[in-house]
């Protein structure tokens, strides 16, 4: 036991003394934040290019009537000019040349010639400017026939706005404010956290074996200690560095949603900010406006805070805890014995596979998963051991029955009792063995190995 | 006195026999060389007495009584192939090394301090084991194996990647610490070492022992009564008074010193050839040709393998 806590303890401090750990540990929430966040802001940004369309209009009712964007000018042409743009397009100013026919009330086309094939935003751009031209036409028509000056004002009166607000009702009776889409968010953030963190930390433990088997220093420590000391010592040791870092996430992530709730809440100036930003995008009369409006009532962000609060984080950082610790070690004590049992990374990669897949397995089925928390997928994943532990966190933040949480742990710590017993088998046999990268018959043959 | 006993030993890995009824005694104090070719054994016999794996049959005594797991750390073993944590400091490896040993962390720290004294070592401390030379990375691994005052040491190869000096230097601490107590079991290729610092060897061949006994009765077991003799006088009177007993191998006639290598065809009375010599010519230097340890060791693999 004494050995196994030096082992652990060297293991440990080895790499959290190290800075490159600590700096890690900083900048991988800011990494995955930016890696979340980058593409979904660059692709609203709109294009710096500009796109000039040649247009003619041979039904002439869009003249002055197209607005221009940023990145997408129109440009009218006469008809004169119009078959020598079009042969000349590749050389000529123009982006493209759009092709109104005169007929366009009821043949519902145009026609865009262009050299390269044209981007889906500027599709989509001139789409929409012909439509609306087309719809504010037909409005006018409509509004004149019935004689209703104040359609507009009434239409919009007759729109429903409902938000559902979703309440769960807990066993003993104590209502909550939950939110589906929060839970989906937590539950997903909760099972690709121990994917990430097996897949980290049981390849840590495969590296780590593997250089011991290689740098040879195996042999002198286990003419010390035995070799399932030097395993588990080395497994736990790697899993206390992994808590470590989710600790210090944890206290990151607390101290950053403290810090927003206090911005958000407390300051009523951001309050009135806000208010006063969605009454000028209103007043600009923008296509948007009506859903931002949606978005930011005045309440929103206590809303938020409020549902985020109605998560259950106790029992959902236990959960994460008991998962994480045993997925960990199912997955690292069966990577260890794979590294035992090959002298070289190459060799290892065959023997990486099978191991690898349900994990991989369980990261597709999640989508899934989510859209329907109790159906048969989720339940047989969530019970099968190498894939409940993702699996099962992103059941939780739904609310799973308790019965079915003690299953999944048990069936999950028997298996991996069993990994660990396999693995010690193999990695006491496999440590020694150079030279020759063994079968999987081999390695069935050394479980039967006398110590 | 006994000191470590491995009695009826055999080892089989799914099929290939590493160890065949091997029974070897070490006595307190003794440098006891275990020889033999590549693959022959030794380092499986190595693991066994380390327990790192288990005979499938015959057992193994230290002091008389079975082999106990707490007995490794009476036991100091250097690999053949060396290892050490690359990127850990040479002092918090040590002593790291040291712990596993069973060494208090208090005890590790001074035993340590005197050896990288001894060794002038200290200056490596808190440099990494990647930024030593070879050489200092064997050194330090040596000072490892010692580190916890062991009662029986395993030396595989040690003399491996040093340079003669340094060679030399190991090989005066591996005698001090024979000196102190220490029992040591030495396995090397490296047949002359085996000459200077063993007492007794074994030499293992396809996994049987096939030679067992104390250095200087093992060479003389192989000697083949073959003698070189220098002297003053005539060669003819010399090779008649010998007669029919002896061989002459070689002879060679210097204007001032004649020179002749003679095999004793029956028995080994030195003592014979040395007065027949003598009374024809005037000696000037008479010696047996005492088998190397390196021919002794091909002499009997090769016998051995046909």
């Amino acid at each position: 036991m004494n050995k196994i806590l030096l082992i652990f303890k060297r293991e440990y401090l080895s790499r959290v003394k190290k800075k490159s750990f600590l700096l890690l540990t900083l900048i991988t929430p800011l990494l995955f934040a930016v890696l979340m966040f980058l593409p979904g802001y660059l692709a609203t940004r709109e294009t710096s290019e500009e796109h000039k369309i040649a247009v003619v209009d041979r039904s002439a009712i869009f003249l002055g009537q197209l607005e221009d964007s940023k990145s997408t000018k129109f440009h009218f042409i006469p008809e004169a000019e119009y078959q020598q743009v079009k042969e000349n397009i590749q050389s000529s100013e123009y982006y493209a040349l759009l092709d109104i026919p005169q007929n366009i009330l009821t043949v519902n086309k145009v026609v865009v010639f262009s050299n390269k094939q044209i981007n889906l935003d500027v599709k989509g751009y001139i789409d929409r400017q012909l439509e609306q031209r087309i719809e504010n036409m037909n409005r006018a028509e409509l509004v004149s026939r019935l004689g209703i000056p104040d359609l507009d004002e009434q239409m919009k009166r007759i729109q429903a706005n409902i938000s559902v607000e979703t309440i769960k009702v807990t066993d003993d009776g104590t209502a909550k404010k939950g939110s589906t889409e929060i839970a989906m968010g937590v539950g997903y953030a909760a099972g690709f956290l121990i994917y990430m963190f097996v897949f980290i930390y049981g390849s840590m433990v495969m590296r780590g074996v593997l250089e011991e088997k290689q740098n040879r220093i195996v042999e002198v420590i286990i003419s010390s200690v035995k070799p399932v000391q030097l395993m588990i010592g080395k497994i736990l040791g790697l899993a206390a560095v992994g808590l470590t870092q989710f600790l210090i996430w944890v206290i990151l992530m607390v101290g950053i949603f403290a810090g927003a709730k206090s911005m958000f809440i407390n300051e009523d100036n951001m309050q009135q900010m806000i208010e006063a930003q969605s009454e000028n995008i209103m007043m600009a009369g923008n296509q948007g406006a009506l859903q931002i409006m949606e978005q930011v009532e005045p309440n929103q962000f206590e809303q938020i805070v409020e549902q985020i609060e109605g998560i259950n984080f106790p029992m959902i950082i236990t959960a994460f805890l008991v998962f994480f610790i045993l997925g960990y070690l199912l997955y690292s004590s069966l990577m260890a014995a794979v590294a035992s049992a090959v002298d070289s990374e190459e060799d290892m990669q065959q023997f990486m596979l099978p191991i690898t897949i349900p994990l991989i397995a369980a990261i597709i089925m999640l989508v899934n998963v989510i859209k329907n928390p109790e159906g048969p997928l989720a339940f047989w994943g969530s019970m099968i051991p190498f894939t409940s532990p993702i699996i099962m966190m992103v059941r939780i933040p739904f609310g799973v029955p308790w019965y079915e949480l003690a299953a999944s742990i048990a069936i999950l710590t028997l298996s991996t009792y069993g990994a660990i017993w396999l693995a010690a088998k193999i990695y006491r046999t496999g440590i020694l063995m150079y030279g020759k990268k063994p079968t999987w018959k081999e390695l069935g043959k050394w479980l039967t190995y006398r110590s | 006195m006994e000191f470590f006993r491995v009695e009826n030993v055999n080892k089989n890995y799914s099929g290939f026999q590493a160890l065949t009824d091997v029974s070897l005694e070490i006595k307190q104090g003794q440098v006891f060389g275990l020889l033999g070719p590549n693959g022959a054994g030794k380092t499986t016999l190595i693991r066994i007495i380390n327990q790192i794996t288990a005979p499938d049959s015959g057992r193994v005594y230290l002091e008389g009584r079975p082999l106990r797991s707490d007995d490794i750390y009476q036991i100091g073993y250097l690999p053949e192939e060396r290892g050490l944590y690359k990127k850990m400091k040479v002092g918090e490896q040590a002593l790291y090394l040291a712990q596993l040993k069973g060494l208090s962390r208090r005890d590790a720290l001074k035993s340590l301090k005197h050896w990288f004294e001894k060794f002038e070592m200290q200056s490596w401390w808190d440099k990494k084991l990647q930024e030593l030379s070879k050489g200092m990375q064997q050194k330090v691994q040596f000072v490892c194996t010692v580190i916890h005052n062991p009662k029986l040491l395993i030396f595989d190869e040690p003399f491996s990647g040093f340079d003669p000096i340094n060679a030399n230097l190991l090989k005066q601490e591996i005698l001090n610490l024979r000196e102190n107590g220490a029992t040591i079991i030495f396995s090397t290729h490296n047949m002359s070492s085996v000459e200077e610092v063993c007492d007794h060897i074994a030499l293992i061949n396809r996994s049987k022992k096939i030679l067992d006994g104390n250095i200087h009765e093992v060479r003389s077991a192989y000697k083949t009564n073959t003698f070189d003799v220098s002297y003053h006088g005539k060669f003819d009177e010399v090779k008649q008074a010998l007669g029919n007993h002896f061989e002459i191998l070689e002879h060679k006639e210097n204007p001032h010193l004649n020179e002749m290598t003679i095999k004793h065809l029956n028995g080994n009375d030195n003592n014979s050839l040395l007065l027949k010599i003598a009374a024809q010519a005037q000696i000037v230097s008479f010696a047996e040709r005492i088998p190397s340890m390196n021919e002794v060791f091909i002499r009997v693999v090769e016998k051995h393998n046909l």
